[in-house]
């Protein structure tokens, strides 16, 4: 079968990979970039587990045809922390106990980024709204909600 | 006692009183940066060079004989490397748990439900995999079927295994049933019981089945060699278990078989048995590569998991102060296709949270084509405590008494009997009840136009075999090393009880989930036993290892070791004759002194203590769809200690949420032919974020005296009283009684319509 030569940005790199035209976004940056932080626990797009942002918008991985990321930036979970400092997203999670298992907790990075660069003093039901598309089956979301809420905190007020 | 509001962040700590340095503190978890750094490895995210992809070929239908399989074309595709059919495996014996197991991970003869595995293929991609499973040719001869309980039971349904004969009825059948089991406890008379009552209630209550729901899907990577040994890497409960069931499905030596636990994506139960593992062997033997093998996650709702649905008949008396007289119960409970003992487990909690003289309850244990049943997350105990605290909760309407000193007052006490046999040991569940009685919630009044409803729930929790093995390292850190798979947080309460008998910071304490070649024989993570059991283990390997401390003082003082003792992390001479050591003192010279030091327990882990918990919402009911909301939610949960109170909240809080999905909206819905109509969690739909409010956790900590540190296990009883509170949240705040799960809109709404007219 014939592969589709993709160049696109991810977490800041340029990359290029050879992908079947029918594979998922999702399998082409696990298996050809290595970037396992998304995961696959549906592969319909219903639990988030997937999400990146794509040209600024969160999208579920999977849902996207690895051929159509020719040219695009995207962002992964392994593309929130520098060298030397996890984003605080990433802190806030650990120090809130945000996790438990550890599946979901990429896809809900990711999405609670999305939502902190459009809406970066977002109310508890705005949280619990804009991350409504992950599922996680562990926490019950108590301590995601009230962690990204004090990320929100931390990035609007810096130390 | 402490009530978490604020931040979980800010160091609110589940056990104030306790005086331990580090038990009950929330350090950060020591796994943890790898898993918001996307780093950590599930068993998916493994790749092996050479590596091919299994696919699983499943039955389209309920209950068929297998006629023939033929695999030629399949055999003849590209890049298919090697193709498994039953016939491949070793003949399963007629009945019993080994041939469940080895009838569930591959059919023989019969198809038993739609999801069945039937043959696999290995190959290059995945895509290849998929279309040769796919071009496997399987002949079915349709036998009829049965997808529920009242079905199955029927005198002239069809019977699954021609071989299965009701246990617990005399004399013994001599046609064979559906009826797996029968289970009976009583006491004393419920007659007399019920003539001693001023009130009965009688009520019919049924729950559907429901999936576990662990977002990542069952996954393996095998790797078997030319030798005939395997290396394993899968997600799962418990990789002593997977070393052992695949080696009984392949009927090899478990010492061919080397399992690496890979971290686990959510189990709540559902991976505490294997599937794909013994596929992968056999397929990776027959190609001499790799394979991996990932379950879809329509596979996941098709062919594993279930919680079993269940009909549960009520009769209760109650005298008009209060008291609960007497009790009976008639539980049935789906098992799947092959024999379990859910409705053991369900007659064993049903009326586990009140003190009786008199009970009867009777429980029946079903086969039907679906899904074999797993454990769930406290199993059983959901659906009977829904039952039983829905008629608890009209009780109390009835006398007059709140709900909850209806509850105090009825409560059993140590030293009682439990209705199952022995007396109960040390139990939080009054604390508990009070708890939530003194709680800001339960004490704040019921906003305008909402329902309120609380429950209690029991479980059991286990013991079973743990190892651990703690190695300290020459500058001053120690290694612990267990057998126990983290599912929620458990290394960092393993580092914690560590830190506490060693006095050593947490933070210079690895803990490490040892494959099945480096630690020692360990149980499932299961039955809320890790921190419980392998903790003890762990206290164990320290306590060994503070003795072998103090002896290396000893020896360096020239001092008798009676002179040493072990205080916060260092050696102190008793006599004051020399200036403590530091534990990295000691590793530092320990060359000298005799040799590295380690030390390693195994152990049967005795008297873990029952869990229970209470718990209350309100809701409220949309009237013109049925769509019920939870406005507020609070759950006191008897933790005996906590070691790592924020885990042991998200334990609580998980096991709630499960608890309202299960209430609300999760089932699993068959069509008439068969197959599962909503495998996928677009139409299966479990809580998400804007479903729920905060869920408040309320911590007691009645100690459990069997452990060091007084662990009675978290992982379960949250999800218990959950269906009973949605239940009678929802009769509160509409007037309707609905005793039939789930309380979904349509449900709800009809019953509303219903009660109008």
């Amino acid at each position: 079968m014939s592969r589709t030569h993709v160049n696109c940005e991810v977490n800041g790199d340029a990359v290029d990979f050879l992908t079947e035209d029918g594979e998922s976004l999702l399998n082409a940056l696990r298996d050809e970039l290595g970037l396992i932080g998304a995961k696959e626990g549906c592969g319909t797009g219903d639990c988030g587990a997937c999400s990146i942002i794509m040209n600024g918008r969160l999208q579920c991985s999977c849902l996207i045809f690895a051929p159509e990321a020719d040219g695009a930036a995207i962002t992964t979970c392994e593309g929130l922390a520098s060298a030397d400092e996890l984003h605080p997203l990433q802190q806030c999670f650990l120090e809130g106990a945000a996790l438990q298992c550890g599946i979901c907790t990429p896809g809900f990075l990711v999405a609670a980024k999305a939502l902190l660069d459009e809406n970066p003093d977002p109310t508890e039901t705005e949280v619990r709204y804009a991350l409504a598309g992950n599922l996680c089956r562990c926490t019950g979301y108590d301590k995601i909600v009230r962690s990204v809420l004090e990320a929100a905190v931390q990035i609007r007020t810096p130390a | 006692m402490s009530t978490t509001e604020a931040p979980a962040s800010t160091g609110t700590n589940g056990n104030g009183a306790s005086g331990y340095r580090w038990v009950g503190t929330r350090p950060v978890r020591h796994d943890g940066l790898d898993k918001v750094a996307g780093k950590a490895r599930y068993a998916a995210d493994l790749n092996l060079p050479g590596m091919l992809y299994g696919h699983i070929l499943r039955s389209p239908h309920p209950h068929a004989r297998i006629v023939s399989i033929d695999t030629s074309a399949a055999e003849a595709m590209p890049g298919v490397k090697a193709v498994v059919t039953g016939a491949d495996f070793p003949e399963a014996p007629p009945k019993g748990a080994t041939r469940n197991l080895m009838c569930t991970v591959i059919a023989r003869d019969t198809v038993l439900y739609s999801g069945h595995a039937v043959a696999a293929v290995a190959a290059s991609t995945r895509r290849e995999a998929k279309a040769a499973a796919e071009a496997i040719e399987v002949t079915y001869e349709l036998l009829p079927h049965v997808l529920n309980i009242a079905d199955a039971m029927a005198d002239d349904a069809p019977v699954l295994h021609d071989n299965l004969f009701t246990r617990g009825v005399e004399p013994r059948p001599t046609e064979p049933s559906n009826i797996a089991a029968r289970t009976v406890y009583e006491r004393g008379d419920v007659e007399q019981g019920f003539a001693e009552a001023d009130i009965v209630i009688e009520r019919e209550f049924s729950t559907q089945a429901v999936h576990q729901g662990y977002i990542e899907p069952h996954a393996c990577v095998v790797d078997c060699d030319q030798e005939g040994k395997a290396v394993i890497w899968a997600s799962s409960q418990g990789h002593f278990m997977v070393r052992s069931s695949t080696a009984t499905v392949l009927g090899w030596d478990t010492s061919r078989i080397k399992v690496i636990p890979a971290e686990i994506g959510g189990g709540f139960g559902g991976k505490t048995t294997i599937y794909i593992e013994p596929v992968a062997a056999l397929l990776s033997t027959k190609a001499g590569r790799p394979v991996k093998i990932v379950m879809s996650r329509e596979d996941v709702f098709r062919a594993t998991g279930p919680a079993p649905g269940a009909i549960i008949k009520m009769k209760v008396g109650a005298r008009n102060d209060g008291t609960i007289t007497t009790a009976k119960a008639w539980l049935a409970y789906e098992n799947g296709a092959f024999q379990g003992i859910a409705a053991m487990l369900g007659c064993m909690c049903v009326v586990s949270a009140y003190t009786l003289d008199h009970l009867y309850v009777e429980g029946f244990d079903v086969v039907l084509n679906r899904p074999v049943n797993v454990a769930y997350r406290a199993p059983s105990a959901p659906a009977a405590a829904f039952a039983m605290d829905s008629v608890v909760d009209e009780i109390a309407a009835r006398v007059g008494m709140d709900p909850i000193d209806l509850r105090i007052h009825n409560c059993p006490s140590q030293g009682d009997p439990t209705p199952y046999g022995p007396k109960w040991p040390m139990i939080g569940l009054r604390e508990c009840l009070e708890a939530i009685r003194d709680s800001d919630h339960y004490q704040s009044e019921l906003p305008e136009g909402q329902g309120r409803g609380v429950a209690s729930g029991f479980w059991f929790n286990i013991g079973e075999a743990p190892s651990a093995t703690v190695n300290l390292n020459e500058n001053g850190t120690a290694t612990v090393i267990t057998g126990s798979p983290d599912i929620g947080g458990s290394r960092a309460s393993m580092a914690l009880m560590a830190a506490e008998e060693l006095g050593l910071d947490v933070h210079l304490i690895q803990p490490v989930v040892g494959d099945t070649e480096v630690v020692g024989f360990t149980d499932v993570t299961e039955g809320s036993r890790a921190t419980f059991a392998t903790g003890m283990a762990v206290v164990e390997a320290c306590r060994d290892l503070k003795e072998q401390l103090r002896k290396r003082a000893a020896k360096t003082w020239d001092c008798d070791v009676e002179e040493v003792e072990w205080v916060d992390g260092s050696a102190v001479h008793g006599p004051g004759e020399q200036e403590p050591l530091t534990l990295a003192a000691i590793t530092g010279n320990a060359k000298r002194t005799g040799g590295p030091l380690g030390a390693t327990a195994s152990l049967n882990a005795r008297g873990a203590g029952p869990a229970f918990s209470v718990q209350v919402a309100d809701v409220s009911v949309d009237q013109e769809t049925g769509r019920v909301t939870v406005e507020r939610y609070t759950t006191a949960q008897d933790a005996g200690t906590a070691i790592h109170p924020s885990y042991v909240e998200g334990q609580m809080q998980g096991g709630v949420v499960q608890g309202i999905g299960w209430a609300l909206n999760e089932e699993y819905i068959y069509s008439d032919d068969g197959n599962l109509e909503n495998p996928g969690f677009l139409d299966y739909r479990i809580p998400v974020a804007s479903d729920l409010p905060m869920i408040e956790t309320c911590i007691v900590e009645v100690p459990n005296p069997s452990h060091p540190y007084g662990v009675r296990g978290v992982g379960e009883v949250g999800i218990v009283p959950p269906l009973p509170v949605m239940a009678n949240a929802v009769a509160d705040a509409t007037g309707v009684r609905i005793s039939d799960l789930p309380l979904s809109p349509p449900r709800v709404l009809e019953a509303l319509t219903a009660a109008e007219s």
